[in-house]
């Protein structure tokens, strides 16, 4: 278990990398009023300078503008699938769990129905379906990722409402409504909240292996994804930096929002609060 | 009058935990059921405090038969009864302080305008002082916790009040701090007392009559 001071370290570290990523992408692009896909032949593929501190990619691109628009759009996807996932997994989970019978026989099976496909074939399937785009790798991404999120929290809400201190509130007067409310969601607010925020860098791969195989953004368009996929042949050229950089911004962010997702998980729960005197 | 007729339940129909057990508790009159461990006798507070449905015979509540209900008792019945659990460390929420806890029945019941007055009341007569009522669960002990377990019992001025080991866990001293404080809101009140324990010498002396539990049924009483 970790003590205070390594648990504030991890806090202020994670913080630190998420805070420069999130001004990165949101200050970046409007401040600096350059083109991220104007090409440039005679710049091509040149290493990390002063003037491209990520360098250039086979088009003559500057790398660290397009890392940042890339990654601008892979955190949008993270996010908001993350979000979507996670309230439509936690309702499904919540509404199986309390209110059992039919309910949850019915939901569950559909959970396991979504599972049986292997879930980056259901991810193709959905963004087949539309023509190339932020949204249909949002929408396929939220697809295939609400089920666990469902399944921790209908286990989460099983253990809990069998618990004396919601036969208490029940004996108390509280409507079923009010021991979702009151009781239950608060109490698994720490796995959902955890499920994620995890669940963000996730998604961020997702969205990276989709447009890695051509399926996700337009080529074109800047996303950590379509940056390594537009790099494969540089690097079987021996030029490392095009593929290194957006790697890199893939691996940091993840873990910077794991290590937040531990500390709010310490912060949700009581217990710990106390002990780390938060 | 709380009335238990021949009473079979359980937590799986094959094998119900008892069989046709039989028990009344009058109005005003506290009745203490003893007996061993694992005989049944939570599962038959749990019936009685309308929290576990039987799977046959009948449960009458003032005249009411509330045998058959769906997925709970009705609301008013339900809170017609209070309970108090053995463990509070399980039967207290966690996130919520011990005022909350102590008026949770009240706000879940609409009357949150009344929260403040009765938490003045309750307090003190479960024996909480107010530098205790920001406190969680976890900040206080076994016996402040179940005194707040109580208070949260009588938050609805209940005529009936289930006690399924409500001592078990504690010292001689919080025992009868929590025992006084039963029977103090009982003289008050005239509400009726199911205490359910296997402290023989206790029930023997706090409540009007014992029922035995024995051959997997409540059976002999003692004046």
């Amino acid at each position: 278990m970790a003590d205070p001071r390594t648990h504030r370290l991890r806090l202020w570290s994670s913080a630190l990398v998420v805070g420069v990523v999130l001004l990165a992408v949101l200050v970046v692009p409007p401040l600096v009023q350059l083109d991220e896909q104007a090409v440039d032949l005679s710049r091509k593929l040149l290493p990390p300078s002063w003037e491209h501190p990520f360098g250039t990619d086979d088009l003559g691109r500057d790398l660290l503008l397009r890392c940042v628009y890339g990654l601008r759009i892979s955190l949008l996807v993270g996010l908001v699938a993350a979000l979507v996932a996670t309230v439509v997994g936690t309702a499904v989970g919540a509404a199986a769990g309390a209110l059992g019978g039919w309910t949850d026989r019915t939901l569950m099976r559909l959970v396991d129905t979504f599972s049986s496909v292997p879930h980056l074939l259901l991810g193709i399937f959905v963004v087949a379906l539309f023509r190339p785009g932020v949204w249909p790798v949002i929408a396929s991404v939220a697809v295939t990722h609400w089920l666990s999120t469902a399944r921790i929290v209908r286990s989460e809400v099983l253990s809990l409402r069998t618990r004396p201190f919601v036969e208490a509130a029940i004996s108390g007067g509280a409507t079923r409504w009010r021991v979702a409310v009151r009781h239950l969601l608060p109490a698994v607010l720490p796995q959902a909240g955890l499920a994620a925020v995890l669940m963000v860098p996730h998604a961020m791969w997702h969205e990276s292996a989709l447009s890695f195989l051509g399926l996700g953004l337009p080529s074109h368009q800047a996303s950590l994804g379509n940056l390594v996929q537009n790099a494969r042949s540089s690097l079987l050229a021996g030029y490392g930096w095009p593929t290194l950089f957006p790697g890199l911004l893939l691996i940091v962010p993840t873990l910077a929002i794991a290590g937040l997702a531990g500390v709010w998980r310490d912060r949700l729960n009581p217990r710990r609060r106390s002990e780390l005197m938060l | 009058m709380l009335e238990l007729d021949t009473v079979t339940a359980g937590y799986d129909r094959r094998t119900p935990v008892f069989r046709g057990a039989s028990l009344t508790v009058a109005p005003g009159e506290s009745v203490g059921l003893l007996g061993p461990s694992g005989c049944g006798k939570s599962t038959l507070a749990r019936v009685a405090a309308l929290l576990h449905r039987p799977d046959a015979g009948r449960l009458v509540l003032d005249g009411t038969e509330v045998t058959a209900w769906r997925h709970r008792a009705p609301r008013e019945l339900r809170t017609a009864v209070g309970v108090v659990f053995q463990q509070p460390r399980t039967a207290a929420d966690p996130r919520l302080t011990l005022a909350d806890l102590l008026v949770e029945p009240l706000r879940a019941t609409g009357r949150r305008a009344e929260a403040a007055a009765r938490l003045a009341e309750l307090a003190p007569a479960v024996g909480l002082t107010p530098d205790l009522l920001g406190r969680r669960p976890h900040e206080v002990s076994d016996g402040q916790l179940q005194r707040a377990c109580l208070g949260r019992a009588l938050a609805l001025r209940p005529r009936w009040l289930v006690c399924d080991e409500m001592t078990a866990m504690l010292d001689a001293s919080t025992t009868a701090a929590l025992v006084a404080a039963v029977e103090t809101y009982r003289e008050e009140t005239g509400a009726s007392l199911l205490a359910v324990g296997h402290d023989r010498l206790l029930l023997r002396r706090w409540c009007d009559r014992t029922v035995e539990w024995q051959d997997c049924l409540p059976a002999e009483e003692r004046p």
